[in-house]
């Protein structure tokens, strides 16, 4: 599509906006109607982990750009060398983190992506 | 009355500042690193910075700006854009859901809730579910409320800026970039989890995301969302009442 004139900023209003604050107000609005300690909440938050749980997990197996071009394996072992400087310290978000990337940038680096 | 007022409007301000230094938190940060990278990715596709900028304020959710962008350069038609967008918007509804009966207070007004619900996201939502417990109940929608706008306008901005300087990343920075997200989201779910059910719906939906999008599901993400959560959900009540009764 052209980039030209207004018709662009219709289409990210109509497609983008709308499309997504629609969920946010019916979410607003269901959770309006949940009591703090309920069960059902316990639920709805289980299916909100597992909603991003899934979205994580298909952004390391199925990433887009450059990673494409990466090997799955690294991909899986700069996961699990992340996890493990994140228990390993405690639960450090930050150690987790920068070994988890460190290793990343090490292995691209050596295949020459 | 009229100190009472001022009192509490002094103490909102308060609250909406400490929202505002969660610009500098790790959240925040790894945030606004994965907005560089989007700058690149929309730079590179040729969409003008003045509508990159506009879908950051007015979309906020970083998958479904992707999936959007996706459809413009695609040439796709606006009902079938609307519909992919939508597909990947699902989830807000129950993060927002569960977190709406943590930030209202008795007195919130729920059109207040429907305008502070367009600033969550992933990490907003991190965000508040790791520190809204600390905040005082009344005061909870005005810290939201600083941490929200900050990071919505902050990052507009900056893809702003970034648009312009970095079309041309290296591929081992771009990737590493992309790659910050998963990681970052990963370790925040696992810390801020308060309840045992988290940890299991983290690893339930991680394995159904992979297993479902081989079946090539359609709604890969909305399916193991709710299909890991409910299992989860339900094996936790199980083993919960399990041990309840066992212990009696």
């Amino acid at each position: 599509m052209s980039f030209e004139g207004l018709w662009p900023y219709v289409f990210i209003g109509i497609a983008g906006w709308l499309a997504t604050d629609i969920w946010r107000w019916l979410g607003v609005l269901a959770g309006n109607r949940l009591d703090e300690d309920s069960e059902m909440l316990n639920w709805v938050k289980a299916v909100a982990t597992a909603l991003v749980a899934a979205v994580i997990a298909k952004l390391i197996v199925y990433p887009t750009g450059t990673l494409q071009a990466s090997p799955l394996w690294l991909r899986l072992a700069a996961v699990a060398i992340g996890a493990l400087a994140f228990f390993a310290s405690g639960r450090r978000q930050l150690y987790g983190i920068v070994a988890a990337i460190a290793f990343l940038a090490g292995g691209l680096s050596l295949l020459g992506a | 009355m009229d100190a009472e007022v001022r009192l509490s409007e002094k103490t909102n301000r308060y609250w909406f500042v400490q929202g505002m230094c969660g610009i500098w938190s790790v959240p925040a940060v790894i945030l606004m690193l994965s907005f560089v990278g989007f700058a690149a990715f929309t730079a590179e596709a040729g969409v003008p910075v003045g509508q990159v900028m506009f879908m950051t304020g007015i979309v906020w959710a970083l998958p479904a700006k992707v999936i959007l962008v996706g459809s413009m350069l695609s040439g796709a038609n606006l009902l079938a854009a609307f519909v992919a967008v939508s597909l990947s918007s699902v989830r807000m509804m129950p993060m927002v859901a569960s977190l709406v009966p943590e930030l209202r207070a008795r007195t919130t007004p729920t059109w207040l809730l429907l305008i502070l619900s367009h600033f969550v996201a992933i990490t907003a939502w991190v965000f508040a579910t790791e520190r809204i417990s600390s905040v005082p109940r009344e005061r909870r929608a005005a810290f939201f409320a600083g941490f929200g706008v900050t990071l919505t306008t902050v990052n507009i901005l900056l893809v702003g800026i970034a648009y312009n300087l970095v079309t041309q990343m290296p591929p081992v920075v771009a990737g590493c970039l992309f790659f910050l997200t998963p990681v970052y989201f990963l370790t925040s779910l696992w810390i801020s989890a308060r309840h045992r059910v988290i940890h299991w719906a983290l690893g339930i939906g991680l394995v159904l995301g992979i297993v479902f999008h081989e079946l090539a599901l359609e709604f890969d993400i909305l399916l193991a969302g709710l299909v890991g959560g409910t299992v989860a959900w339900a094996a936790e009540r199980r083993w919960r009442s399990a041990r309840a009764g066992g212990s009696a």
